[in-house]
């Protein structure tokens, strides 16, 4: 029973001693302590909602950069493809023209060619008739030198005429 | 695959408890037959230390003295105006004493272990087991006269060393936080912080809700002051040993302290689930009273509790201990010190477990008491 009985000595320091420990830890320990878990949770959260912030960030920018890329890539990819097809149009004009003006250099020595083939040939018959008609004068010259061959040759071209 | 290994240890573990038993019982049937053949020097050894220790109280030994397990074990159990400290010394504690006269303060020494009264301003005092009484003029003791124990007793004592100790750990710990602001914790900080943590996030929180912050410190009081009064009572040697949160006093105190904690903290859902209960009218005569028993009967069932579990544990680590000055052999001492060994963790477990079930019950009560209805 003695067991079971709570002496009042006991009561009494137990209630006073744990009413100044209650106080005395609520002033000088708890409220600090407290204050400083609660205070290092809130910067432990604030660091981590910065580091997910600035992860975003990253991501943003690495996805912006990539972008960036792209398009460069593409704007290169347009500016090479502009410069081929003004290289292969600055290529087939100036092959045209070449062919062009090949053409009409051809042509121009083709009517030279004539031209000087014309002239050749009217020389040439010039000439021929020139020495025919020499031909022609010596021939004469030498049959008219008698009086006999003269009137041959009238008769003969008599002849002929009179054949027409 | 784990489920095999727990169950491995747990047949490990069987077979060395019903090892140690099976030891246990030869020894005892040997230890009757040692006492029967009268091995003189062991038995006179064990009886000398048998009389050390049954001699907490020094009455002192002539010869042989039988040894009483009960009376060394309830003397420990029970609350002490000495200390005991090894063989025969005892550290006086203050005498406090309220008396029809006045106040009276002395040092229990005077009583030289109950052996002699001592004539004090008002009246001649007697210790007579352990109870300060009054000696009337005829030489006997005056039941009558009332005398209001206030002393410091063992266990007032080895609370206030308890308390000394709580205070220097906490404020320390305190300044770390100043002195570290932001960082993280170390040393002792880092030991205490994740059970301040365990007793917010997982007593207050879950249990008061959001108004939580207000009951903290007395929670955290609470925890502390019985998880360090009950492993200082699982020390052996000086500072500690006292049965301190085995005392129904302090438990008494504690339980007082939730009740009113809980009552001056209920609001009206609280008292209307008490005065005005959700059943027929009819059914008031019964729930009303029952509800007010409920009052009581909570902070009653953490009184006990604490007591009761505090108290055993004690009780059986000095039985067990108790054993070797029974069977009067050291033969007996490997057993009883696997097995105090054992109860030692065990209590230990229990000395954190009746802490936190302490905390957890007042925090309950208390959400109970705050809780809103919608």
């Amino acid at each position: 029973m003695d067991l079971v009985t709570p002496s009042i000595g006991l009561v009494f320091w137990t209630s006073l001693a744990f009413i100044c420990l209650l106080i005395l830890l609520r002033k000088f320990a708890w409220k600090p302590i407290l204050g400083a878990i609660h205070e290092r949770e809130q910067s432990i959260d604030e660091a981590l909602n910065k580091a997910e912030l600035a992860k975003q960030e990253m991501a943003r920018l690495t996805s912006q950069n990539q972008d960036l890329m792209q398009q460069a890539r593409a704007e290169r990819d347009e500016i090479l493809k502009e410069a081929k097809t003004l290289k292969d149009g600055i290529l087939n004009e100036a092959k045209k023209q070449a062919q062009v003006e090949g053409a009409k250099l051809i042509e121009k020595a083709k009517i030279e060619i004539e031209n000087q083939k014309k002239a050749a040939l009217a020389e040439v018959k010039d000439q021929v008739s020139t020495l025919s008609l020499e031909i022609a004068e010596r021939v004469l010259r030498t049959q008219l030198d008698d009086k006999t061959k003269q009137e041959a040759l009238v008769a003969n071209l008599l002849k002929d005429v009179e054949l027409n | 695959m784990d489920c095999n290994q727990v169950l491995v240890s747990k047949v490990k573990k069987v077979i060395v408890v019903f090892t140690l038993l099976i030891a246990f019982l030869s020894i005892k049937i040997d230890t009757f037959a040692q006492a029967d053949s009268a091995v003189v020097p062991v038995d006179s050894a064990v009886a000398k230390t048998a009389e050390e220790v049954s001699g907490e109280h020094a009455a002192v030994a002539h010869g042989k003295e039988k040894f009483e397990p009960t009376k060394v074990i309830m003397e420990h159990i029970a609350d002490s105006h000495m200390w005991h400290l090894w063989g025969h010394t005892s550290l006086p504690l203050p005498v406090i004493l309220y008396t029809n006269g006045g106040l009276e303060v002395f040092s229990s020494a005077h009583f030289h272990h109950g052996e002699e009264d001592y004539q004090g301003k008002y009246n001649k005092y007697r210790l007579e087991e352990d109870h300060v009484k009054v000696v009337g003029a005829d030489g006997k003791i005056d039941e009558e006269a009332s005398v209001l124990d206030f002393s410091i007793t063992k266990n007032v004592a080895a609370m206030f060393v308890a308390i000394f100790v709580i205070l220097i750990v906490f404020i320390s710990v305190a300044g770390a936080y100043k002195r570290r602001v932001g960082k993280s914790p170390k040393g002792l900080q880092s030991f205490i912080e994740p059970i301040i943590i365990f007793v917010r996030d997982d007593i207050a929180k879950p249990n008061i809700g959001h108004k939580y912050a207000k009951f903290m410190p007395y929670l955290l009081t609470t925890f502390f002051f019985i998880l360090f009064n009950n492993i200082f009572g699982l020390i052996p040697i000086f500072p500690g040993g006292a049965n301190v949160t085995g005392n129904i006093a302090l438990t008494f105190v504690m339980a007082l302290g939730t009740m009113i904690i809980v009552n001056i903290n209920g609001n009206k859902y609280y008292w209307k689930h008490i005065f005005k209960p959700d059943v027929p009218f009819w059914l008031y005569p019964i729930m009303i009273p029952v509800e007010l028993i409920g009052i009581i009967s909570k902070p009653f069932a953490l009184m006990i509790r604490l007591f009761a579990n505090i108290t055993a544990g004690h009780i059986i680590v000095l039985s067990l201990i108790s054993l070797i000055f029974i069977f009067e052999t050291l033969a007996i001492a490997p057993v009883s010190v696997a097995f105090v060994l054992f109860m030692d963790v065990l209590e230990l477990l229990v000395a954190f477990l009746q802490a936190f079930i302490f905390t957890l019950l007042t925090a309950l009560f208390i959400g109970m008491a705050v809780e809103e209805h919608h």
